[in-house]
Formats: C-alpha cells, sequence, structure tokens
C-alpha cells in the first residue's frame, strides 16, 4: 500500500468503491457540514469535501475535511489550483496530513468568471496535472516540487478528474494517460448521463490498458427536476445530457420527478458497474445527502466492505 | 505590439480639469498601429478636449505632438522644448512612455490617456488579441506554436480543462479553447505523441513573479 487510505484499501481488496460529496456551507457553520455528512456514515467508503466549487466562497476544503476526520469519516480533500499558489497548496496538504488526511482530489478548478468573485485575481501556478505530480513527488520521493528535500512529508493517495465528454473528445483517453504518467492513482469522472460516449471512452481506456494503471470511478449525480436536467444540460461547462433523459424527466408529474431522477441514477449505476474497467461510482448528490442511502442500497452497493 | 484603448473622455477631462495649457503628445510605435495613441488619435482627442472645456466655459490650450518613440530617452528629449508654460501632458503611449515622460520632465504632471492592455497581434480590421504574456521562457516550441499562458483562461500548461466545448472555452463561446487549437496544430504537424509528455510546473521567475524585470546587454554598454 502506497498509504493508509481506505479507498486505496476498497480499491486493493477488488471490491466495487463508493464516493460521495459533501459541499462546505457559506458561511462558520460546522453543524451542517456534520448534517450532510452524517446522512453518508456507512453508505460510502470516502466523502469528496470540495474546494470553493463553482468559485464561489465557502468554508475551506481543509477545515471541512477536518470536521468529518474528526466524525469518523474519510474525507477526500479536494484541491483546486485556481486559488493559491504551489507554497499555499504544499503547505496545505502538510497541514491535512498532519490530521490523517490521506486522500486527495487535484483540479484545476472552475474559472472565478462563473463564482461570486469574478474580480479576482486567478492564480493557477500549476495546473492539475502539475499538482498530481507534486503530491506524487512528496509522496514517493519526499521532496517539495522547489527540490528541498523534506522529512515527513504527505503520504497521499492521489486522484485527479476525467471528463469523457468535453472537447476535443479524441484526446480524451491521451489525457488520462497524461495523468497517469503524472502519477495518479485514481480518477473521478465528470457526472455521465451520455452512457453511450462514456462507453466510447472506456473503449479507448481498455484498449491502451489505462484501466489497469488507473482506478476509475465513474461520476454519477441523480437529477431532482426537469428543469435541472435542462439546467445541467444548458449551462454546466463539460456537460453531456442527451434528450431522452430531459424527455424522460418531462413525461413525469412535477411531483414525481426526484423519483423519477433517483430510478435514472441507479439505472446508470447498474450499467456502469457491468462496464470492463469500472472501479467505482462517484455519487454527487448536489444538496441532496440524505437520498445517498437510498441510491446506494438500491443499487445493491450495500453494506460497504469493512477494510480498515 | 503592445495594444492600447484610448480611456473614456470624461475620465481623462477629470485628469486635466485644474489645468489650461497641455501638451498631448502621441507615439508613433505600437500605439500608432493599433489606433489608440498616434498622430490622428491625438488630433481628434485634443479637438474632442477643447470642444468639452469650450462647452464648460473654460479655456484650454492644447498643444500636440506625435513622438517616434515614448519609450525612448532620445525621443523624449526631443519635447524638452516644448514643455515650457505647460501645466500638465497628456501622453497617449502604453505605459511604458507614460512613465519615461514623467520621469523625464518631473515635476509637471502627466496622465495617461489610454489602458495598456496587452501583447498581441491583429486578427482582423478593427480586433486584436492577445498571443504572449511575456513570461520570459518560451515554450511555443512544444505547444505548436499557440501559446496557452497567454491564450488559456487558466493559462493551463497541460490542457485542456473539462470545460473545452466545441473548440470554446468555457468562460465565453467568444473565447477560443487553446488547448484545442493546440490539439488541431499538433494533429497538422504529426506531432500528437509529444501531447501526451507532461510540461512540469513551471519557474515563474523569469516572469513578472521574479520582480520586475531588466535586460542587461554588456556587448551593447
Amino acid at each position: 500500500m502506497k498509504t493508509d487510505s481506505v479507498l486505496e484499501k476498497v480499491f486493493a481488496s477488488g471490491a466495487f468503491a463508493v464516493t460521495s460529496e459533501c459541499g462546505p456551507p457559506r458561511g462558520a457553520m460546522p453543524d451542517v457540514v456534520r448534517e450532510k455528512a452524517e446522512h453518508l456514515r456507512g453508505y460510502v467508503d470516502a466523502v469528496n469535501v470540495t474546494d470553493n466549487q463553482t468559485a464561489m466562497v465557502r468554508m475551506s476544503s481543509f477545515a471541512a475535511s477536518l470536521l468529518l476526520k474528526q466524525m469518523g469519516l474519510n474525507p477526500v480533500l479536494q484541491m483546486v489550483t485556481r486559488d493559491r499558489n504551489r507554497i499555499a497548496m504544499q503547505s496545505d496538504l502538510i497541514g491535512a496530513f498532519s490530521h490523517d488526511i490521506n486522500t486527495v482530489l487535484c483540479l484545476s478548478g472552475d474559472h472565478p468568471y462563473f463564482g461570486d468573485h469574478a474580480m479576482a485575481a486567478n492564480v493557477y501556478d500549476m495546473d492539475s496535472v502539475q499538482l498530481v505530480e507534486t503530491v506524487k513527488t512528496m509522496r514517493d520521493e519526499g521532496r517539495l516540487q522547489g527540490g528541498a528535500e523534506v522529512k515527513n512529508l504527505p503520504r497521499m493517495f492521489i486522484g485527479a478528474a476525467a471528463n469523457p465528454f468535453a472537447d476535443p473528445f479524441e484526446l480524451r483517453v491521451a489525457r488520462l494517460s497524461k495523468k497517469i504518467k503524472a502519477g495518479v492513482d485514481f480518477v473521478q469522472t465528470q457526472c455521465i448521463y451520455n452512457l453511450d460516449k462514456f462507453e466510447e471512452w472506456m473503449a479507448g481506456v481498455r484498449e491502451r490498458g489505462l484501466h489497469k494503471k488507473v482506478s476509475i470511478m465513474a461520476g454519477v449525480t441523480p437529477m431532482k427536476s426537469e428543469g435541472m436536467a435542462r439546467y445541467m444540460k444548458n449551462k454546466v461547462p463539460g456537460m453531456d445530457v442527451p434528450d431522452e433523459i430531459i424527455k424522460r424527466m418531462a413525461g413525469v408529474q412535477k411531483d414525481k420527478q426526484a423519483q423519477e431522477g433517483i430510478n435514472i441514477c441507479i439505472e446508470s449505476i447498474q450499467r456502469l458497474k457491468s462496464i470492463e474497467g469500472v472501479s467505482g461510482i462517484h455519487l454527487m448528490a448536489i444538496e441532496w445527502e440524505h437520498k445517498v442511502p437510498e441510491i446506494v442500497e438500491r443499487a445493491g452497493l450495500y453494506p460497504r466492505p469493512a477494510v480498515s | 505590439m503592445i495594444t492600447a484603448e484610448r480611456k473614456p473622455l470624461d475620465e481623462i477631462i477629470s485628469y486635466i480639469e485644474p489645468y489650461h495649457r497641455i501638451l498631448l503628445i502621441g507615439c508613433n510605435e505600437c500605439v500608432t498601429v493599433c489606433a489608440a495613441g498616434g498622430r490622428k488619435e491625438v488630433a481628434m482627442l485634443s479637438s474632442a478636449l477643447q470642444l468639452a472645456s469650450m462647452k464648460q466655459g473654460k479655456t484650454l490650450n492644447v498643444s500636440e505632438m506625435t513622438l517616434e518613440r515614448q519609450c525612448d530617452p532620445e525621443y523624449v528629449e526631443s519635447l524638452a522644448s516644448h514643455i515650457d508654460g505647460m501645466d500638465a501632458i497628456v501622453s497617449m503611449a502604453c505605459g511604458c512612455g507614460v512613465q519615461e515622460i514623467a520621469r523625464r520632465y518631473s515635476p509637471i504632471r502627466v496622465f495617461p490617456a489610454v489602458n495598456t492592455k496587452f501583447m498581441g497581434a491583429s486578427d482582423r480590421a478593427g480586433v486584436w488579441s492577445e498571443r504572449c504574456q511575456g513570461c520570459g521562457d518560451c515554450i511555443l516550441g512544444l505547444t505548436g506554436g499557440i501559446c496557452p499562458i497567454a491564450r488559456c483562461s487558466k493559462r493551463l500548461l497541460n490542457g485542456p480543462c473539462g470545460g473545452s466545448g466545441n473548440g470554446k472555452c468555457e468562460i465565453s463561446s467568444d473565447v477560443d479553447c487553446a488547448w484545442a487549437l493546440i490539439w488541431e496544430k499538433m494533429k497538422e504537424l504529426g506531432t500528437t505523441e509529444q501531447y501526451e509528455a507532461v510540461i512540469s510546473a513551471k519557474d515563474w521567475r523569469p516572469s513578472r513573479d521574479g520582480g520586475p524585470r531588466k535586460i542587461i546587454r554588456e556587448d551593447l554598454q
């Protein structure tokens, strides 16, 4: 084992892994974090804690991850390179690991344009691939990015994102390969609604044997309503929502749409589980954490394996 | 070239409000090419300022000059005989020119009449776009002659991010995705295998991050 990460142990056990996420609140409200995270206890192997997602100021990912750790859950510290330079990011990694936070997800992050501080400087000292390389160098070579050898650097299980639906599609497998070269251990994909296109990407991944070098978690997000489906299709960058999904949501009464969204999500998970090379699912139930137990159970992924 | 855009007239008027005799200076280099601060723009701004003053019932004398290069002390020196009696100077050069004038002719107040924008090139008549950020360590040889530092909104060296769609950037359909352009160029050049080489974290010292920069050429001193 490279790390003490529970997620690494689940992958090593051969079990199908499940992660979910917890978005920190816009204010000093630790109870909100605890309440959201409590819904997930026992139903997922680890919980992503988002880092100022959509470039909106929120409680820091590190602070919220620490709250989860104190609850006995396994946080995945999300880290975007948008807001902090390499000094601040490495410092936060050392701080997080000092609190036994041992799993990180390296991202570039949404551009500030999308958030409530569009006027902010965007840092981008490094990109997500370079952050992966930095975390790996800390772990495997005991060196900081600048070259200094330092004792007790973090031993992090390293994650990154993969978006099979962004353009140019033809380089998306090569991009995964690049992240593997940088040292990524697992990837979580963008929300999958177009399963045919995801299968096409996975075929490209298998053709190059990349699924044997990295654990791939398929991302899913249950739709709450037809409106949300349309919003995801039209407004969220890099999202591919086929018209059939929208038609299916629109085809049921408004008060039944949430349930239909969950049904679609569970059917997607069933199909994703059967795809060779998919090692787990990443269930992003946005502001819908209390639905995670139902989805995990109905998808046949409960109970979670005991690995630690 | 260095591109610039003229500031709003009201802002320029607000700078010179206390003054009656100003020297308005254009530059014959970049700002002429991008039609922001050359001889023609000096004449137009001069008329606009005098017209605005007349409406306010104020007398304003504007002397117009256009230097060959405002960033060059040799040309800036030629202003010396025109400074007497001036209350203030308004420069239509880029920030480099404004600073050179301010350095030489202190304590006369110097005001900028343009906003200096970026190092860019002309796409077509009336359209300029950013091409270079002067990072000090050019990587264009690795990226098919398209700069991701200047042209990717997140300056990703290992792009594109997950927000690239139909060749456009996630921030706007008016912005090309630099990495989509790089990928197309790599295909054209037959160098797509280079794409998978990780470009490690950049040393930003040769860029602005290393402090204000200077070039010293011993052979020319």
